[in-house]
């Protein structure tokens, strides 16, 4: 069982069925009660740093959220949901993330932005990580101060952080439930672990 | 490294997906559900499904069949054609859509772009230009009502406006080649891709898979979509990329 969350900004739509076609029994948490965290989150999503934190904060969902990834449950943020877990964002000066990874969130400084297409990452880690292409659609990256955390790189202009884990925490830069069989074996790599 | 992504486009009309022959007559090609899946399997990287339909109840039929292809698509897709408010494009979304290319309503009202950007994100607003050469060379006008009406509005500005409001994307169609197989406009291309900042998906003209790698390359697209050479079976996507993998083009194999 899932919980996926709901902040109101992001599509939704792809992930549920990306879920669907994995047989993976999700349930939609809009609001701080619907958030157990009692089960695995995943936080998908598109748009902007500043207005998913707003979204997040409108729906009583940030403290609960952050309670939750404090206290253990395990967490998948993806694409917007990956930056949000760093303290601020490049995109949305002034604006607090929810802090639970320290580094930074930058724009990218080359080449055609935002980074939209497919993309090959690297496993960074031994393990049974394997590279391939998955779907990317980003224009920020992350920069986590402790380098170690990243599971995968992928190089747009400039190597950056495509992926990575810290405990309890899961993150994917680009977006699985769009990146073929291989972005789905990751997903459910990420299900069947809970 | 990024890939050059390839990007089938298939029209529907009537819950089908359709092909124009002779200037509209529309032959029926299959049904768009099976198509997804079969140029999935092929390797495209993203499809790309254009609403013709002629009536209000053909365009309801629609929503149904963005719904029932994002169901089978592990890929990114995008919807247009004839998308003219907010509401439209949230609805689209909500059905599984990926992004939405908007064309003569934003020519109309270019606030629209905004809208899209600021409420769904810029990377699901894609802008669609049809665009014809115009006064001999080197300048292009854009076209909307599907080519049908001229505006005088200059291509390259529009695009340079649009991005400026919030479009994350450029859907370039060359009005003069389009339909002709005799290869993408690339100074077209080359000057509206190098006139923005975000990505530029050729489309027009494609006939073979010399104007792919001419357009991916020379025309600096990121990006290259095409109808009939795959409808037809004249070239798979898995051959084409074959061919621009060997001509050095990163592509997702």
């Amino acid at each position: 069982m899932v919980e996926l969350i709901n902040f109101g900004g992001g599509n939704l739509g792809s992930m549920r069925r990306a879920l669907e076609r994995l047989d993976v029994s999700y349930r939609v948490s809009s609001g701080a009660r619907d958030l157990t965290g009692d089960h695995g989150m995943i936080l998908p999503g598109v748009g902007a740093f500043g207005a998913a934190m707003a979204g997040l904060k409108r729906a009583g969902l940030k403290q609960r959220l952050n309670e939750a990834v404090r206290g253990g449950s395990p967490y998948l943020g993806i694409c917007i949901g990956m930056q949000l877990l760093f303290g601020a964002s490049e995109e949305s000066p002034g604006v607090a993330g929810l802090g639970l990874i320290d580094g930074e969130v930058v724009r990218f400084s080359a080449g055609k932005v935002p980074q939209i297409g497919w993309n090959r990452i690297e496993p960074l880690s031994g393990g049974s990580r394997t590279p391939g292409f998955v779907y990317f659609v980003n224009s920020y990256h992350c920069r986590p101060i402790d380098e170690t955390l990243a599971t995968y790189r992928a190089e747009y202009h400039i190597p950056f952080c495509a992926a990575l884990r810290c405990g309890n925490i899961t993150a994917f830069q680009f977006h699985p439930e769009r990146s073929g069989p291989f972005g789905h074996r990751l997903l459910k790599e990420w299900c069947d672990d809970l | 490294m990024i890939c050059k992504r390839i990007i089938p486009c298939l029209d529907i009309d009537n819950g089908r997906v359709v092909k124009g022959v002779n200037f509209g007559q529309l032959r029926d090609v299959g049904d768009p559900v099976d198509l997804a899946r079969f140029y999935q399997d092929e390797g495209a990287d993203e499809l790309v499904f254009l609403d013709i339909s002629a009536t209000i109840e053909d365009r309801q039929t629609v929503f149904d069949v963005v719904q029932r292809v994002a169901g089978v698509l592990m890929i990114p897709f995008t919807v247009g054609g004839g998308v003219g408010s907010i509401g439209q494009v949230k609805r689209l979304l909500e059905c599984g859509a990926d992004k939405v290319t908007v064309n003569t309503a934003a020519v109309a009202n270019p606030e629209l772009i905004a809208e899209i950007a600021s409420e769904c994100g810029s990377q699901c607003c894609v802008l669609a230009v049809d665009a014809r050469q115009c006064g001999g060379g080197h300048c292009w006008e854009v076209l909307t009502h599907g080519g049908r009406r001229q505006t005088g509005i200059d291509a390259t500005t529009w695009c340079i406006r649009a991005v400026e409001r919030g479009a994350g994307e450029i859907l370039l169609t060359s009005w003069d080649r389009d339909g002709t197989l005799s290869g993408f406009d690339l100074e077209l291309t080359a000057t509206i891709s190098a006139a923005v900042s975000v990505p530029v998906i050729a489309s027009g003209g494609a006939g073979g898979a010399d104007d792919f790698v001419s357009v991916l390359t020379t025309g600096m697209a990121d990006a290259a979509l095409a109808a009939s050479i795959f409808h037809d079976h004249r070239w798979t996507v898995a051959e084409l990329k074959r061919v621009l993998a060997k001509e050095g083009v990163p592509v997702r194999l």
